[in-house]
This record gives C-alpha cells, sequence and structure tokens, in this order.
C-alpha cells in the first residue's frame, strides 16, 4: 500500500484495481488503470501508453522537406495537424518565409480540421458516453419535436421526422446487430437524459454522420486527398488559376472556391443549430455531475494557432491564444517560449526510454528517444501479457512533459481558459453566455462537462473561422495575388550547413510542437511532443501526475464492472483511440471485456 | 468507356485490411490484383479501404453494388475462400473472432444501414488467413495462392452484375492503386 500527496491530490493505491485496456492496432494507444476505494471512488489513476510511436528514429537521416509526410502518419484522426506544425518546423529553421494566401488556406484546412473534429468527437466518439441510446425508443416523437422546436430553428424537428428514425433505430435493435451501439452500458445509473432527449441525440448521430464527409471535402479540394492531405514547405502545394479548369492542372478554380464556400456554410449552420442546442440541452441534465477537473483548475498551457498573417508567430497576431495558466491564478497569463531550454522539458523516469540521468529533464532540441522497455518490480503478468502495471517504475511509453517544472492540461478547455482569462471576448463572451443559461459558476468549467462544453464552443469558433479565411482568400484573389508557394529556398544548396527550428500549433486536443536540427541538409534530430503525451503524462521524478491520471481522481462509479465515468472523463480529452475495457476483478481474474469507442 | 453497365449502377470493388500484418492484407492485394489483372467498365471502382472505417461511407452508401475482398477468420482452414451475399455480409464479418479492422468495417456497414443507404446489393470473398500476427509480413503462400481463385469468384460476381471484366492484353498497362513500392512483390 501507498499512499502520497502530489499536486493538492492524495493518491491511494490500496483499494480494488480496474484495469482499462485499449486495443493497440489502429488507432489506441492508452492503458488506464486505477483503484477505487470501499465506495468505488477513484483513489489512484495511471495513463500508460502502450504503443511506440518511433518516428523521430525513422525521421533521422532524411531530408527536412519530407518530415511533414512522416510525421503526418502520427495520427489518421487529427490528420493534417502534424503536416501544419512539421512544414512550420522545417521553414522556421530554414528561414523560409510563405506568402499570405498560403498562411489562409493553412488557416481555412485547420479550421475545417477543427470544426469536422469537434463534430465527430462529440456525436460519434463522446455522445454516448452521456446519451443512453436504447433509451430512445422509449420516447414520445412527439416530445422530441417540442423540444428540437423550442431549442433550434434547425428544419429537421417534426414528430414524423424522429418517428422515422425511431422506427429504424428499433428495426436495427431488433436485429440484433448493434453496430456502433454494441456494448454499451446502458442503463448504468449515470445516464441522465430523459428518453425524449435521447431520442433527439441519437437523431443528430446520424445526421451528423452524414454531413460529417461533406465537411472533409475541402481537405481534397486543397490538399488533394484526405485523410492525410498533402502539404509543401514554402506554402501550399496547390495553384490557383481562378479562370482555369483541372485540366490546366489548377486545383482552384471559381467553380471549386464556391464549393467550399457552400460547404462553410453549411458547417456553420450545422454546428450552430445542432452541435450546440444539444451540447446545452444535455449539458442541462448534467450539470451536477461535475467531476474530471484535473489539472484544469491548476495548469493549463496553450501554444496558440491561426496566424492572422502570414510570417508573423506572435501572441498578437494569433486567433487562438498562446500562454500559461498555473496554479489556477487566472490574473497571470504566463508568456511561453518553445526554444527556451528551461521551460518544456521532458523526463522519461516512468516512461519506457532511456537517459544518461533521468533525474533530469530533456529540451526537445536536446531530446533523446531511446526505448528501454522493463516492468516495475511489483508488475503483475508478463512483458507480452500485463495484468498491473507497477506505476513506482516504467509504465508508458509517453514520456513526461513539464512546463517549467509544472504538469499541464492541453486542450479545447485549456485554450479556453487562457482565452478567457485573457479576457478576449471572441472567447469569454461564448463562456459566460454558456454559463448563465445552465446557471453556472465560471469554477464548473473546471469539469469533464467544461471540456465538453468549451470543444462545442470551439467548432462554432472554428467553423466562423472558415467563412473569415475563405473571404480573405477571395478578397487577396480579387486583388490580384494567386501566389501559393516562396521556393526560393527550397533547394538544399541555399541552406545553412547546421540549423534548428521550432514549429508550434493546436491540434484539436491540444497544443501540438516539433523541434528539429538540421545538418548537411539532413535531419539530425527530430522530436515531437504531441497534445497525448501532455495530456496522457505518466508520473515525473518528482511523482507529479499527469492530466488523464488527475481527472480520474476523486470521481465515484457507480458500477465498477461498467466504468462509463472513466471513459466519459477520458474521452473529454478525445484521446482519439478504440479502446477495450477489461475489468478486472480484486484476485486479477478478468469480469467484463468491452470494446468503446 | 460505359460497355455493358445498366444506367445508375454503380460498382464498387473494395479491399479492406492491413498491408503491414501478412495476410490481414489479403483484401488490399487482392482488389490490386484485380485492377492489374483484368479491364473494368468505367463506373466500376476499385478502392484500397486500408483500415479506414468512417471515411468509407461516403463511397460505400454512393455505390449500388458493393464489392469486398477481406481476410476474415471464421475458424476453417487456412486458404478456405467464402463467398457472401447481402444479408449473410454483416453478419459474416460479426461472426468469429475478428481482427478490428473488420470490426470497424462491420460498423459502417450497420451505420450505412441505419441512415438507410446500404448498397442493394453487396458480396463479400472472404479468405481464411493463415498469418495475421506477423508485423511487417507480406501474403503468406497461402494467401498468395488464393488470389487466383479470388479474382475468378470476383470475376464471376462483376458478369452477374453486368460489368464484365476483359482479361488485359499484354502490355496494356493495368489499375495500380499504390506507389510502385507498395506494390505487391509477388
Amino acid at each position: 500500500m501507498s499512499v502520497y500527496e502530489t499536486q493538492g491530490f492524495r493518491l491511494d493505491n490500496s483499494g480494488r484495481r480496474v484495469v482499462v485496456d485499449p486495443v493497440t492496432r489502429i488507432e489506441g494507444h492508452l492503458r488506464c488503470e486505477v483503484n477505487i476505494d470501499h465506495d468505488n471512488v477513484i483513489r489512484n489513476a495511471v495513463s500508460s501508453g502502450t504503443m511506440w510511436r518511433g518516428i523521430e528514429t525513422i525521421l533521422k537521416g532524411r531530408d527536412p522537406r519530407d518530415a511533414w509526410a512522416f510525421t503526418q502518419r502520427i495520427c489518421g484522426v487529427c490528420t493534417g495537424v502534424h503536416a501544419l506544425v512539421s512544414v512550420r518546423t522545417v521553414e522556421d529553421s530554414l528561414g523560409i518565409r510563405i506568402p499570405e494566401n498560403a498562411n489562409i488556406i493553412r488557416n481555412l484546412m485547420h479550421a475545417t480540421l477543427f470544426a469536422q473534429d469537434h463534430l465527430v468527437h462529440f456525436y460519434h466518439l463522446h455522445a454516448m458516453d452521456w446519451v443512453d441510446v436504447p433509451d430512445a425508443l422509449k420516447a414520445d416523437p412527439r416530445e422530441t419535436s417540442a423540444i428540437a422546436q423550442k431549442i433550434s430553428r434547425w428544419p429537421n424537428s417534426s414528430p414524423g421526422y424522429f418517428r422515422d428514425v425511431q422506427n429504424r433505430l428499433k428495426k436495427f435493435v431488433e436485429s440484433g446487430q448493434l453496430g456502433p451501439f454494441a456494448n454499451g452500458y446502458w442503463g448504468n445509473a449515470s445516464y441522465r437524459l430523459p428518453s425524449a432527449v435521447n431520442l433527439l441525440a441519437v437523431t443528430h448521430y446520424l445526421e451528423a454522420l452524414d454531413f460529417q464527409k461533406d465537411i472533409v471535402k475541402i481537405q481534397t479540394i486543397f490538399g488533394g486527398k484526405n485523410p492525410h492531405p498533402n502539404w509543401l514547405v514554402g506554402g501550399v502545394p496547390c495553384a490557383i488559376n481562378i479562370d482555369g479548369d483541372l485540366a490546366a492542372g489548377a486545383p482552384l478554380n471559381m467553380e471549386r472556391l464556391n464549393f467550399v464556400s457552400s460547404i462553410i456554410d453549411r458547417t456553420i449552420a450545422f454546428i450552430d443549430q445542432v452541435y450546440i442546442p444539444d451540447l446545452v440541452a444535455i449539458a442541462s441534465y448534467y450539470k451536477n455531475w461535475l467531476y474530471g477537473a484535473g489539472l484544469s483548475g491548476q495548469n493549463v498551457l496553450a501554444y496558440g494557432d491561426f496566424p492572422d498573417r502570414a510570417n508573423n508567430d506572435s501572441p498578437d497576431n494569433l486567433l487562438l491564444p498562446r500562454g500559461a495558466i498555473v496554479n489556477g491564478d487566472l490574473s497571470t497569463v504566463h508568456p511561453v517560449d518553445l526554444r527556451n531550454p528551461e521551460e518544456v522539458k521532458e523526463y522519461v523516469v516512468h516512461s519506457w526510454y532511456r537517459y544518461p540521468d533521468e533525474t533530469k529533464g530533456l529540451h526537445p532540441w536536446d531530446g533523446i528517444t531511446d526505448p528501454h522497455y522493463v516492468l516495475g518490480k511489483k508488475a503483475k503478468g508478463t512483458p507480452t501479457d500485463i495484468q498491473e502495471l507497477d506505476e513506482e517504475g516504467k509504465y508508458s511509453f509517453i514520456k513526461a512533459p513539464r512546463w517549467k517544472g509544472h504538469a499541464m492540461e492541453v486542450g479545447p478547455l485549456a485554450r479556453w481558459i487562457v482565452g478567457y482569462a485573457l479576457k478576449k471576448p471572441e472567447f469569454k463572451e461564448p463562456v459566460d453566455n454558456l454559463l448563465g443559461t445552465l446557471g453556472l459558476p465560471v469554477s464548473a468549467l473546471f469539469s469533464t462537462l467544461g471540456r465538453t462544453a468549451a470543444r462545442g464552443l470551439e467548432a462554432s469558433w472554428a467553423a466562423h473561422k472558415m467563412r473569415y479565411f475563405h473571404d480573405r482568400l477571395m478578397a487577396n484573389i480579387r486583388a490580384g495575388d494567386t501566389s501559393t508557394a516562396n521556393t526560393e529556398k527550397w533547394e538544399p544548396s541555399t541552406w545553412s550547413r547546421e540549423c534548428k527550428g521550432v514549429g508550434s500549433g493546436e491540434a484539436p486536443r491540444g497544443a501540438l510542437a516539433h523541434w528539429i536540427r538540421i545538418r548537411d541538409e539532413k535531419i539530425e534530430n527530430y522530436q515531437a511532443v504531441v497534445p497525448t503525451t501532455w495530456n496522457a503524462s505518466p508520473r515525473d521524478p518528482k511523482g507529479q501526475i499527469g492530466a488523464y491520471e488527475a481527472a480520474l481522481l476523486n470521481t465515484p462509479l457507480s458500477n465498477p464492472k461498467q466504468p462509463l465515468e472513466i471513459l466519459r472523463t477520458l474521452h473529454s480529452f478525445d484521446p482519439c483511440l478504440a479502446c477495450s475495457t477489461h475489468i478486472m476483478g480484486p484476485a486479477g481474474e478478468p469480469l467484463h471485456s468491452v470494446k468503446v469507442c | 468507356m460505359e460497355k455493358n453497365l445498366p444506367s445508375g449502377r454503380r460498382i464498387l470493388v473494395l479491399g479492406i485490411g492491413n498491408l503491414l500484418w501478412a495476410d490481414e492484407g489479403f483484401g488490399v492485394r487482392a482488389v490490386e490484383a484485380f485492377g492489374r489483372t483484368f479491364d473494368l467498365p468505367a463506373s466500376v471502382l476499385l478502392m484500397d479501404g486500408g483500415t479506414q472505417g468512417l471515411l468509407l461511407m461516403p463511397h460505400i452508401q454512393e455505390a449500388t453494388h458493393l464489392l469486398i475482398f477481406d481476410a476474415v477468420d471464421f475458424g476453417q482452414p487456412p486458404g478456405t475462400m467464402v463467398l457472401r451475399r447481402n444479408e449473410e455480409v454483416p453478419a459474416y464479418l460479426h461472426s468469429g473472432k475478428m481482427s478490428l479492422h473488420q470490426t470497424g468495417f462491420q460498423e459502417v456497414l450497420a451505420l450505412c444501414d441505419l441512415l438507410g443507404s446500404r448498397p442493394p446489393e453487396m458480396a463479400l470473398i472472404g479468405l481464411q488467413p493463415l498469418d495475421w500476427d506477423t508485423f511487417g509480413g507480406d501474403l503468406t503462400a497461402v494467401a498468395r495462392d488464393s488470389l487466383p481463385p479470388a479474382l475468378d469468384l470476383a470475376k464471376a460476381v462483376l458478369r452477374e452484375w453486368g460489368a464484365e471484366p476483359r482479361l488485359r492484353r499484354d502490355g496494356t498497362p493495368g489499375e495500380f492503386l499504390f506507389p510502385r513500392a507498395l506494390q505487391s512483390s509477388v
């Protein structure tokens, strides 16, 4: 038994251990273990990345102009983000300036990703943590219709429309093939929505599914394909020829730009008339379930993104804010300098890597990625079949990044807290309005629900930014500016023999930065510190826990065999993984196994 | 090029699986070999579906006829091949122990169903794999030897659907789904 205190939390691993373990072959990288006390309250949490990324090793010795294509494969969900940050990193190291249009198109693609990713996360990855799908069959469609018409002017709201969806769902459930709804914790006491609202949410789950596939077409128009659109060091790889057609080799003509514009209009309408009203409706039934604060009320970090003008990454030019808040002091937003060797450092004392001196952290420019897979002394099972991790030893393929020594939360909530603390109206007003509607204090933001709400507000923000950047692009083109790439420094002979750079941005799920060292035209060292590295961080040499670990503490489980609350909080970070849960009994025997998405 | 194809008919030939896990890549290799071997009417779309889930939905929803190549574990001796139709397809994908992408793909079909846009005609050509656990492995000999019969089955299905595949004449370039580096070496 071990009990200790860190960051204001008390950790006690003497109770029953519950293991939530994903399958790792597609996009799952996370395992989570918690100890619960006699009242089924979580008293210890352990977050482990069970897959080694290895991209840094693959990149050594390669052409830096190709790095984006490799780093993009880190994740197929937030697909363009790594490529965007990678080209910024290489441009920073080589001193390349990009044309305004390239910056605008990058921002438009990035805002598109935010809108689509947040929408899919809410309806398809997270909603079922709040919405009891089979319960929708009990709803009176007239009641659902009345609610829908009260909260939104979205046209699909007649009783007949909801009855039709309910009938399809009924047939589907009766066929015995639940598909995406199989293995839910249906009927769990932690579900609180009335049947009529469950039907509303299920209906919009289906509408969102049909709609999201249109949004991503914007990526294919500017980037040639999706997932993994094409990018370019020095700009964007799409030529503008406003009167040309595809046969003339110009992907961007008037017809395409008008098509993008129509998708943007529909994206704004769907998010503002469906997603946001649903979010408010669902939140109103969960406003007393304010668990999951974790580090959000203490330490949050945002690198900022969406440079308004090209080639200027000062905080004033970034539309999503940059800054750090520590110890819950919202009156001070600290500047963040990714080049400063004393700010971001990664530790590996509890990670499956090796450093010469593991009591110290390394800045990513001096980072080492040397895998060293060894379980702690008290781990149960074998190295290829772990039953229980030992958090006193090494227990994760994720390093432990710290900002000035602090464990930090990143993501939509972090960004919106920083924006709120900076009193920027774009962030403060929507937050105050939402809190006012729900009758909640600002402190309610620091919760699982707050994380989910911030993502929704940000989806709307991003959809409107798509419109803003599209308008800017059209204005530039009208003024005769069709430049999309700067190739002055394309040839390696124009580069310094030795240089280094850093590129940063915000992925939908949090702050992301890459660091590079280039020598003799090749990558000498490359390090990526991704959002999940921050949020899923294991302990550091001081025993400080990471954001997932902190957020799970002190949450009661209504039924430990159905860890719905664990998934609700983990999913609120948008970890983008398909996870499979194995619930272990006191003696370690598996009690239950289920796949969750 | 719309030869022999009834109007409004859109045929999607989809190979799913993961090239990095030996026989898991069978579906993708099969659709690759199909395109290399046969000349097809223009409205037949060949696709490497990889391990994509939701991103395949729009393509499936647009199809009137869907033919899937996949490695499916249905507890038979390695190399056993099955052809399954319509209602049997999702049920078949759902049976027995299977790898992740199949679970995902079964969900994709379920969602198309729930949206009321599942292709009216579906066929699955499934192979019982020998080895789907070797990372970085190419197809095993058993799976490689199963490619010709799989292609014969697919040819028969497409003929039935009014899209007769014709053998490519020597020298006509086939449909290449991959850059050269990713093409099968067999």
